[in-house]
């Protein structure tokens, strides 16, 4: 699978998505002291996941933080901090608890700094998770990040590999703006190289995963994997399909879309929200809008069946895209 | 520390001062209520007549550098911690002169000079701005404390009780100030209310304590008290402050007999007014006489027209602003 991301000057390490996102963290902490982390069994026990063990030895219990189950205090309190000078990264465990958070997200975080007339500030992190096929239920397998992409004044970002895990998270912690950083929960274990150096990765900037020239594949989060492995699927009918992730879904790299649809003629979205006014709505529509005319076929989008999440495995597997369903489609729009 | 002593250390000069912010929130009101009624204010605002006596008590025990949060009946806060009458007139009306440049109107006016992390239209929603900024003041270790002005009606959030118990198992800075006006909107508060209100914050170990809101040296002694126990590392108080809405929940709501008597309302002000009441102790004391008081008034009536004019005659934002803002 040739990156272009991928291709780095400095040494690389092979790093977990988790241990990544673990880097990024610690060295964010060590660089500036306004940062710290705030959520449930972030400390000792490093998040059910582990993707925070070891951060507590390092920093101490006074900025990896062990919170009370209070999704909307943790969030509120990041808030004030963020509006008086702290840089907070706030971990929801889940993302089904955006639920939870809404008002302190999307009526306070948003919204302070427009409705201040530009003068109070919040830089805050808020790390949470998406994904199913975890087997874990209708309440812990949502991926609700249109829900906060639709709110204006908050960026959204999904991060599909380990590098960009790394570097969009060091950028979202830096930013001045609220940013809602959504990990695939799946993705943790899996690897990938990761610079050694300083990663370099603004939010809003697209990356061409892998190049081609019949069918562009817009990809987001853990989606990118399985139309990778689409790809690989369709090179073997002669089929070239290009992957791109956005990365980001606020602010979203529309150029970047637009231009490989344009150039393959045909696309596909594929996404794991729910597809009913999803992401992968507005990623097809804003292809629809600016490649119209180089268009051969209409957008196709791929998403989760709009269910709750079943438990059972095979109601399960079912609900998001997979790579089959995926080179499918590409065959399908391709005329093959 | 004794209430009585700390209240009979209010001096001639702050008792005046207080009187002096007092008048000018109510002044500022009634120029408030009129732009509604002459229809030149676009939307509703929340008056807070009545209530003067507990943000001017409360914001007369802060420095310049703690923090606040309000309300949406937040303008009596904005003027006791520090704001311009002109520039909060001018936001009312969305001026581009206003504090927020016009984006935020009356319920959203934020401060951040003087301290003030803006009035929020969620009634418990500022819980958490609050206990945030105490959080930041305990790391940073100045000395600054936050605190939280509420209606009674935000006892009804969860957000207040997650992030009180937070402040409570962190020690923060942080005080929070629950204005019982008595209605939440146009319900009595008992009748939404189980249990004892002071019960609440208590639960948490929360130092709480019940004030008359109406006696504006009272509530200084009581906010003084624990801002200064908050300062010092004691952690969070709670203060209910009793108090009454003149008006109606908004401008607009005129017609009230529904809910609370006319004579409920006379009594309040006849017998409770916050400037009649420190007015009338001023002159027994003889720190002020009748006229002192009158030239305050004149000189704080002159202030609120001058203020007015100003926002009357400032521009609107041009349409093209709409979009700056959105991000930092």
């Amino acid at each position: 699978m040739s990156s272009p991301s991928a291709l780095v000057s400095a040494g690389t390490r092979t790093l977990s998505f988790a241990q990544a996102i673990n880097e990024a963290l610690a060295e964010e902490l060590r660089r500036d002291p306004t940062v710290f982390v705030l959520g449930e069994d972030v400390a000792e026990a490093g998040t059910p996941f582990k993707v925070l063990s070891g951060l507590v030895e390092e920093f101490g219990p006074e900025r990896i933080i062990d919170s009370p189950i209070s999704e909307a205090g943790i969030t509120g309190l990041g808030v004030g901090a963020a509006m008086t000078g702290m840089r907070p990264v706030v971990d929801i465990m889940f993302g089904d608890f955006l639920t939870l958070v809404m008002d302190q997200l999307a009526n306070q975080a948003a919204k302070t700094h427009y409705m201040s007339g530009g003068k109070l500030k919040v830089p805050l992190t808020l790390r949470t998770t998406m994904g199913a096929t975890r087997r874990s239920a209708a309440q812990h397998s949502q991926s609700l990040h249109a829900w906060v992409a639709h709110v204006p004044g908050l960026k959204v970002v999904l991060p599909s590999t380990p590098a960009d895990a790394k570097g969009l998270l060091k950028a979202a912690i830096r930013d001045d703006n609220p940013v809602v950083f959504i990990e695939d929960k799946m993705d943790y274990a899996v690897k990938g190289e990761v610079s050694d150096g300083e990663l370099d990765i603004p939010l809003g900037v697209a990356d061409v995963k892998r190049v081609g020239d019949d069918v562009t594949i817009v990809a987001t989060s853990s989606m990118v994997r399985a139309a990778l492995e689409a790809a690989e699927q369709l090179a073997a009918d002669g089929i070239s399909a290009e992957v791109v992730d956005p990365r980001s879904l606020v602010p979203l790299d529309v150029g970047a879309l637009v231009r490989s649809a344009q150039k393959t003629g045909r696309a596909i979205v594929v996404d794991e929200g729910h597809r009913a006014y999803g992401a992968s709505a507005e990623l097809a529509a804003v292809i629809a809008e600016g490649a119209f005319w180089s268009l051969e076929v209409p957008v196709r989008r791929l998403a989760a069946l709009d269910v709750p999440i079943p438990f059972s495995p095979p109601l399960e597997d079912v609900t998001v895209p997979t790579p089959e369903l995926v080179a499918q489609a590409a065959r399908e729009l391709c005329g093959k | 520390m004794s209430t009585t002593a700390e209240r009979s250390a209010v001096g001639a000069e702050l008792a005046l001062e207080m009187y002096r912010r007092m008048t000018l929130i109510r002044l500022f009101e009634e120029q408030a209520n009129e732009l509604y009624r002459t229809a030149k204010m676009p939307g509703l605002t929340h008056l807070y007549i009545g209530e003067e006596a507990v943000a001017v008590g409360v914001c007369s025990a802060l420095r310049r550098d703690d923090w606040i949060t309000s309300t949406h009946r937040g303008h009596g806060h904005c003027l006791a911690k520090g704001a311009e009458p002109g520039r909060m007139f001018a936001e009312l009306l969305g001026k581009e002169a206003g504090y927020c440049r016009g984006k935020g109107g009356s319920m959203h006016i934020a401060d951040h000079e003087n301290g003030n992390l803006g009035a929020n239209a969620i009634v418990g929603g500022s819980a958490g701005i609050a206990t945030g900024a105490a959080f930041t003041a305990k790391r940073r270790g100045r000395g600054q404390v936050a605190v939280c002005f509420f209606g009674e009606g935000a006892l009804g959030q969860g957000l207040v009780y997650e992030v009180m118990n937070m402040a409570a198992l962190w020690a923060l800075p942080v005080v929070y100030v629950c204005e019982n006006n008595l209605y939440n909107e146009y319900t009595h508060y008992l009748e939404a209310t189980a249990g004892e209100l002071l019960a609440r914050p208590r639960a948490f170990g929360i130092e709480a304590r019940e004030v008359d809101g109406q006696d504006v040296r009272a509530v200084y002694a009581e906010a003084s008290d624990l801002v200064e126990r908050a300062r010092a590392g004691g952690g969070p108080a709670f203060i209910v402050a009793n108090t009454y809405r003149y008006h109606g929940h908004h401008v607009g709501d005129v017609d009230r007999a529904y809910y609370r008597a006319k004579e409920e309302e006379e009594l309040w002000r006849s017998e409770r007014d916050p400037l009649a009441l420190l007015g009338t102790w001023l002159e027994a004391q003889q720190l002020a006489a009748a006229a002192d008081l009158r030239r305050l008034e004149d000189d704080a009536r002159g202030e609120i027209e001058r203020a007015l004019a100003f926002a009357l005659d400032a521009s609107f934002p041009d349409p093209s602003q709409v979009t700056e803002d959105v991000f930092a």
